[in-house]
């Protein structure tokens, strides 16, 4: 990979930062009445709003509001939570390794469903097994995440008890134990999203050419698979992971909702209905950083991958 | 980041009679149901769908309540066909100005080119950068929970789809010898574009619209469970499901019925889109 590719690269980034910042700065002020009472909340005086309206700048041109918000944000300051009177960051810090947790152990467990799946699903086309398989994701991709996270609290947490009913545990095997009923729902709800793509991927790689060749030089099936087939798949499954990631961090939001995970997304929720601005503000942006960033490395990682990415 | 819309470019065909595709056939039937519920609840609801009985409290399904009784007394069954008017609502709605302000900017800005285009992909990179749940959720936050500034919220993200995939297919087919041949007969621009262009290049839009309608039903029933969409008492299906969430072990019916009602009406409107893009795809 060349060193251009990954400099261009990451000057991208820095335009849809701004735009980013922008795009957050204005939900606020999509708000009824003015940013001061609404940041306060209901028990706010006239004369604190006043003050707050100064310290913040609000008295002042929008662009210059703007401009005073972005110098903030790059001194790392995303204001201060109205409901939890901590800094908005320190929650950030706090609770965004448990989403992460969540949501890399919930890919992981997507891949693992899916990639076998759909290796199956290809070699066996238009058999029964096909159909079974295709048929699951079909119906899995229909099922809301609320959902087939309840069913999985009540049967395998509530009623027969193997797993518990929310929370986060404590040390690494306290986390894989707490998060696997909450990552194998989104992990599901991932590998139905994968599973159709990954399979056509498949397809067209099993009957391309240099596959054929591959057979026909006498190499095991096994060997085939591996070395031509798997490695192709593996770059889709990048490219497929990092286009979904944005559903991934959404059905986080909800299935930490379900399960009771201190993590970003029922920070989030809690926040909404706390009318806590600049939590929302914040998480907003952050989720928005992730996300880019995810993409970032998606496209480095392809590029590490399939050398033709960075010719195109 | 950078997605392909997947564009079929070719001549347009004659379209021959064909049998329709089985997929097509059995999401249209499982359909049916829906629209009739949907338009007349009141024909087909045993009961009110909010109205209390507190003699008849947490029943199991029997033959007076098919779906059992809620923690209010309320007739399941009755709430889950009453709901489907609001869920398909949602489904149109959600769906409805997406599709034709995405397909026409998508359009327009395929077929000017140049700045338009430009600067409409760059605010389309953008909103992508959301995670489009968050974004809705956070638009939704700061507007107030409620169905309209949901609607109002989805749309303001996603017309990017749309515009995306009707944008692509304008672009490949204003090469086309039969579009150059409108051009060179002297009819204008826009009537080019509009009688010639976008009824061909509208093909992947609709067939998206229909997949794009059951993840509407998934977002809204989402929204509705976190209590930032439709508002209790409602019946609308992910309400519902929130409604049942503390009844799960002793009264499963109470969220199973609606959670089932919605399942399968998001994989109805798949069944239809695949069918659709099955049937609609032009023949290589």
């Amino acid at each position: 990979m060349r060193a251009t590719y990954v400099l261009k690269r990451l000057l991208q980034i820095i335009p849809t930062f701004i735009a980013v910042m922008v795009i957050v700065f204005l939900l606020v002020r999509l708000l009824p009445g003015d940013p001061a009472s609404a940041i306060l909340g209901d028990r706010a005086t006239p004369e604190i709003i006043e003050r707050t309206k100064r310290e913040l700048g609000l008295d002042r041109p929008i662009p210059v509001q703007f401009l005073l918000f972005a110098e903030r944000l790059l001194h790392g300051d995303l204001g201060e939570s109205s409901s939890l009177k901590v800094p908005v960051l320190r929650l950030v810090a706090e609770r965004l390794p448990v989403t992460l947790f969540l949501t890399v152990y919930a890919a992981v467990l997507g891949v693992i469903l899916a990639v076998p799946l759909a290796v199956l699903a290809a070699v066996r086309r238009n058999t029964w097994v096909d159909s079974l398989i295709r048929g699951i994701f079909q119906v899995g991709l229909s099922l809301p995440v609320f959902y087939v996270a309840l069913q999985f609290l009540t049967l395998l947490g509530a009623k027969l008890a193997w797993f518990p009913i929310g929370g986060y545990g404590e040390g690494l095997g306290g986390h894989l134990y707490h998060l696997f009923l909450p990552a194998l729902t989104l992990g599901f709800n991932l590998a139905a999203i994968l599973l159709r793509t990954l399979r056509s991927a498949i397809l067209e790689v099993l009957t391309a050419e240099y596959v054929e060749f591959a057979r026909s030089k006498g190499l095991k099936s096994a060997v085939v698979m591996s070395r031509h087939v798997l490695r192709n798949a593996m770059i889709s499954t990048v490219t497929l992971l990092g286009l979904n990631v944005g559903a991934l961090i959404g059905g986080a939001v909800i299935t930490e909702s379900v399960f009771a995970i201190p993590g970003v997304g029922r920070l989030m929720i809690d926040a909404i209905f706390g009318r806590d601005y600049p939590v929302i503000q914040g998480l907003t942006l952050v989720f928005a950083v992730l996300v880019s960033l995810v993409f970032l490395v998606t496209d480095l990682v392809h590029a590490r991958l399939d050398p033709r990415v960075e010719h195109a | 980041m950078t997605t392909t819309a997947p564009t079929t470019t070719g001549v347009p065909r004659a379209r021959s009679r064909r049998r329709v595709k089985p997929t097509l056939a059995l999401g249209l039937v499982l359909l049916v149901p829906f629209v009739l519920a949907a338009l007349a609840p009141r024909l087909l609801a045993p009961y009110s769908p909010t109205d209390f009985d507190y003699s008849a409290i947490l029943q199991a399904p029997s033959a007076k309540h098919p779906f059992g009784t809620d923690n209010f007394g309320r007739d399941v069954l009755s709430r889950v066909i009453h709901g489907t008017r609001v869920d398909m609502q949602i489904a149109v709605f959600t769906t409805l100005f997406p599709f034709v302000f995405g397909s026409l900017l998508g359009a327009l800005t395929g077929f000017v080119g140049r700045w338009a285009d430009a600067v409409v992909g760059r605010v389309a990179d953008l909103v992508v950068v959301f995670p489009f749940l968050v974004l809705v959720i956070a638009i939704v936050a700061v507007l107030g929970p409620g169905l309209t500034n949901m609607y109002i919220a989805v749309s303001a993200v996603g017309w990017v789809a749309y515009w995306r995939l009707v944008r692509g297919e304008v672009v490949a087919h204003k090469q086309t010898e039969y579009a150059q041949a409108a051009r060179v007969l002297g009819f204008s621009p826009t009537r080019v574009l509009l009688r010639h262009i976008l009824p061909n290049a509208i093909t992947p839009a609709i067939v998206y619209l229909m997949t794009d309608m059951s993840l509407g039903i998934l977002l809204g029933a989402s929204l509705g469970y976190l209590g930032l969409g439709a508002q209790p008492p409602t019946p609308e299906w992910g309400v519902m499901v929130a409604d049942g969430k503390n009844f799960m072990v002793t009264a499963w019916w109470i969220s199973g019925f609606p959670g089932l009602a919605l399942t399968l009406a998001g994989v109805t409107f798949s069944l239809i889109g695949d069918g659709l893009a099955d049937a609609l795809r032009p023949r290589s």
